[in-house]
């Protein structure tokens, strides 16, 4: 018999990330690589930890490989508890059959029993693909004051990014009336953070009602709140008015990692209160050498500088000759940018090698045509030869 | 030869040369000094041990240990939580016999119950003043193979008088066996001097310490490597890779400029043999628009707005605007105020100097800032 835990987490880290493209081929989302030292998914389990919550479910589905081995047994995030603790949920064979994770409420639904093991009264259902810094034990208070069946965390938008989100429509007491999903012509500002909290009773019987449904598509979004909201539960918004971001494609991907070097952008990594944990890569510290110019720029350990860097993220084990330019882009563990070349707008995947004089990207205030400028990408473990150039906007997922 | 590493027990000593760099072990061990922008000395010779396959270490300590400990918790982060062996902490008092020791025979005796009890054939004994990305295998291997009763990690090279004097130097037969020896003796120039890292197999080790506390000796150099070196097989390992010796304050500051040429680091710091040591979860090294930095060793966790040129930055420490540092070592969590300059400086642990401070020192005697001092 495992000890009672008030709440338990559950991470939906199943998703392909397929608007990462080549970041994703191999990796699922909340492993990609993000603010020069971490993974998207040490936000959310920093966040479990700093809150109080230690039992964390991780659902995992899509090319699982490099997540697995990273959140090993939790321990970087001080997730490797004698009760609870992290654990990696991917889908499995049942006396019934075995089926993968057809969607978000499935994913739950097929991992009830693990729950139920801890007993909880509360579940906080989360997802692997967003950077913030947030107190979920606050929300939690909330939603115990507020005797809700689910609590939705909301952010309130600008009116013209409103339409890219789903909305919830508030009354006076921020009691949840009813929601839009991307609506053309918003009804309020307060856009769903895709975090939720559930009374786990109430949440048991509406995933086993769905699960029943054959025609239902198994997602929290599209069937569990609308279900709740037409049988008359309590659903309620709580508002949230931090730093949060969806990292769910190349360009939110990319402006997420210069947010972390904008000082207008209030996300702190200093705070000693509030760290967000990672597993460390046991290097040494970063050499600036003698020829580097580094400036508005995050750098972590291992990394060999003797080029220009200016407004950009470089992640652990990265080497940039002399002479090489990496302006407003992102590099990720052990990359090399060879003597000359140049990253302008781009993000290079893991062990990329970019040769000597190659051209990567480019700077907006060069290109001519607007429409053909964007950020490029180079995938993982890739080799793009001397002088090369890669354009702005494209994205390479071979060898060139 | 092949050697089972496995059978190969580690002896750390954290306290040994203390006196050498008395302000840096003011309020801790030499094994635990701050190095190379991350790391404690200790985590060499454990790193080492470790990454030679010797996963049964124990760290004997004296006095001050309180860093220590706290940096080594469970041992975990050098992969030395084990159910196996793994990593042992020997303070004085560890058993009715023991007290706190003069020198290495009486640090041995008190650890000698642990000593006896591991399961090993072989013991490897590290100091912690050298640091140096070092394979014991081999060492081992040579040991065993010659048949000595004690094997010295040694190195001949060109030595100033100021590194000799800390020094236990050896002069050896064409066999390399160990023919006399002198202790901190005033030379400089061509000599071998000991690494203070020593092979020995753990009988000889039980045997030569029982008998040196019944005579009343407490010096392994003295009363075993000088007095009997006719009369034991005492062999010199002559070791040639890259490394540092800690033996002054000046030392120290060269040591950890060294790293600064990247043929030196990429030979301490190899990917495949790591230099393991405590995580902090510090965020990323923090660049500002105004910056400039220049041949550096910069940790995480730093937030640089100044200028810094030719030093070494611990983790957390922060530059203000328009402060200059150079030629310096700046320990963990140290604070350079605006428009500060500091010169040949070296600042302990969490010091913080003021806005529109001048500090210089010189590189044969580097200003030091005792730990948690404001200036």
């Amino acid at each position: 018999m495992f000890n009672k835990k008030e709440c338990v987490a559950m991470l939906l880290a199943g998703g392909q990330g397929s608007r990462l493209y080549a970041l994703t081929q191999t990796v699922a989302k909340p492993a990609v690589p993000f603010g020069a030292k971490y993974r998207i998914i040490d936000f959310p389990l920093s966040n479990c930890i700093n809150s109080g919550i230690d039992t964390v479910g991780v659902l995992t589905q899509y090319q699982p490989l490099v997540l697995n081995e990273y959140i090993g047994n939790g321990q970087p995030w001080d997730l490797d508890r004698i009760h609870g603790g992290v654990h990696v949920l991917p889908p499995y064979e049942k006396a019934s059959g075995a089926s993968w994770y057809s969607g978000t409420a499935n994913a739950i639904y097929q991992n009830i029993n693990f729950i139920e093991r801890y007993d909880p009264e509360y579940v906080v259902v989360l997802s692997g693909d967003h950077i913030y810094k947030m107190d979920y034990n606050k929300m939690l208070t909330y939603h115990k004051q507020k005797e809700a069946a689910a609590t939705i965390a909301v952010l309130d938008v600008p009116k013209e990014e409103a339409s890219r989100f789903g909305i919830m429509i508030t009354d006076a007491d921020d009691n949840i009336i009813d929601f839009e999903e991307k609506p053309k012509n918003p009804r309020s500002t307060l856009a769903s953070m895709g975090i939720y909290i559930f009374t786990w009773s109430k949440l048991k019987a509406y995933l086993i009602a769905n699960e029943n449904d054959k025609e239902a598509s198994k997602d929290f979004g599209k069937n569990i709140i609308p279900d709740m909201r037409e049988a008359g539960e309590k659903l309620v918004a709580w508002r949230f008015d931090g730093y949060w971001k969806d990292v769910g494609t190349i360009d939110s991907l990319w402006e997420a990692n210069m947010d972390l070097i904008n000082p207008n952008i209030p996300i702190d990594l200093y705070d000693p209160a509030w760290k967000i944990y990672s597993r460390n890569p046991v290097m040494a510290p970063q050499y600036i050498g003698k020829n580097a110019v580094v400036q508005n720029s995050m750098i972590t350990e291992g990394c060999y500088i003797d080029g220009s860097i200016e407004f950009s993220m470089i992640s652990d084990g990265v080497t940039v000759e002399e002479g090489a330019v990496i302006y407003d882009s992102i590099l990720m563990p052990g990359c090399v940018v060879k003597k000359g070349a140049k990253v302008e707008y781009a993000i290079v995947g893991e062990n990329s090698v970019i040769g000597e004089g190659a051209q990567i990207g480019a700077r907006p205030e060069n290109i001519t045509d607007k429409d053909t400028w964007g950020v490029a990408v180079v995938g993982h473990n890739l080799k793009i030869s001397a002088g090369a150039t890669v354009a702005p906007k494209a994205i390479i997922s071979e060898d060139m | 030869m092949d050697v089972n590493m496995g059978n190969v027990l580690g002896l750390v000593f954290a306290n040994m040369h203390d006196m050498t760099v008395g302000d840096l072990t003011k309020n801790r061990t030499m094994g635990s000094i701050l190095f190379g922008g991350r790391y404690r000395l200790i985590d060499f010779p454990l790193s080492n041990m470790v990454n030679s396959g010797i996963t049964n270490v124990g760290v004997i300590t004296k006095s001050n240990y309180q860093s220590l400990l706290d940096h080594l918790g469970s041992g975990r982060e050098w992969d030395l939580s084990r159910k196996k062996g793994g990593l042992y902490i020997l303070p004085p008092f560890g058993n009715v016999a023991s007290r706190i020791y003069r020198g290495r025979i009486e640090a041995l005796y008190g650890a000698m119950s642990f000593i006896k009890h591991a399961l090993a054939d072989y013991v490897v004994l590290s100091d912690c003043d050298i640091v140096t990305n070092m394979d014991f295998k081999p060492i081992v291997a040579k040991h065993v193979e010659s048949g000595a009763d004690i094997t010295v990690v040694a190195h001949t090279g060109v030595y100033d008088s100021e590194v000799i004097k800390e020094s236990t130097v050896l002069s050896t037969d064409e066999n390399g066996r160990v023919r006399s020896v002198l202790i901190q003796p005033d030379i400089g120039g061509t000599c071998t001097a000991s690494l203070n890292i020593f092979v020995m197999s753990k009988q000889f080790l039980t045997d030569m310490v029982t008998d040196a506390i019944s005579r009343g000796n407490v010096s392994f150099e003295t009363d075993i490597l000088q007095a009997k070196c006719g009369e034991l097989n005492i062999m010199a390992y002559e070791y040639d890779n890259y490394f540092s010796k800690i033996s002054s304050i000046a030392s120290y500051l060269k040591a950890n400029q060294e790293l600064l040429d990247p043929e030196n680091a990429s030979k301490l710091f190899l990917p495949k043999r790591a230099i393991y040591t405590k995580v902090r979860d510090n965020a990323p090294v923090k660049y500002d628009l105004d910056s400039s930095v220049t041949n550096s060793l910069i940790a995480d966790g730093c937030i640089i707005e100044g200028e810094v040129e030719n030093s070494v930055l611990f983790r957390g420490v922060r530059v203000a605007k328009g402060a200059k540092v150079k030629n310096s070592i700046l320990m963990q969590g140290t604070v350079v105020g605006a428009k500060s300059e500091v010169n040949y400086l070296i600042t302990d642990k969490n010091v913080i100097i003021g806005d529109n401070h001048i500090l210089n020192g010189a590189p044969s005697y580097p200003m030091f800032v005792g730990k948690g001092a404001s200036v």
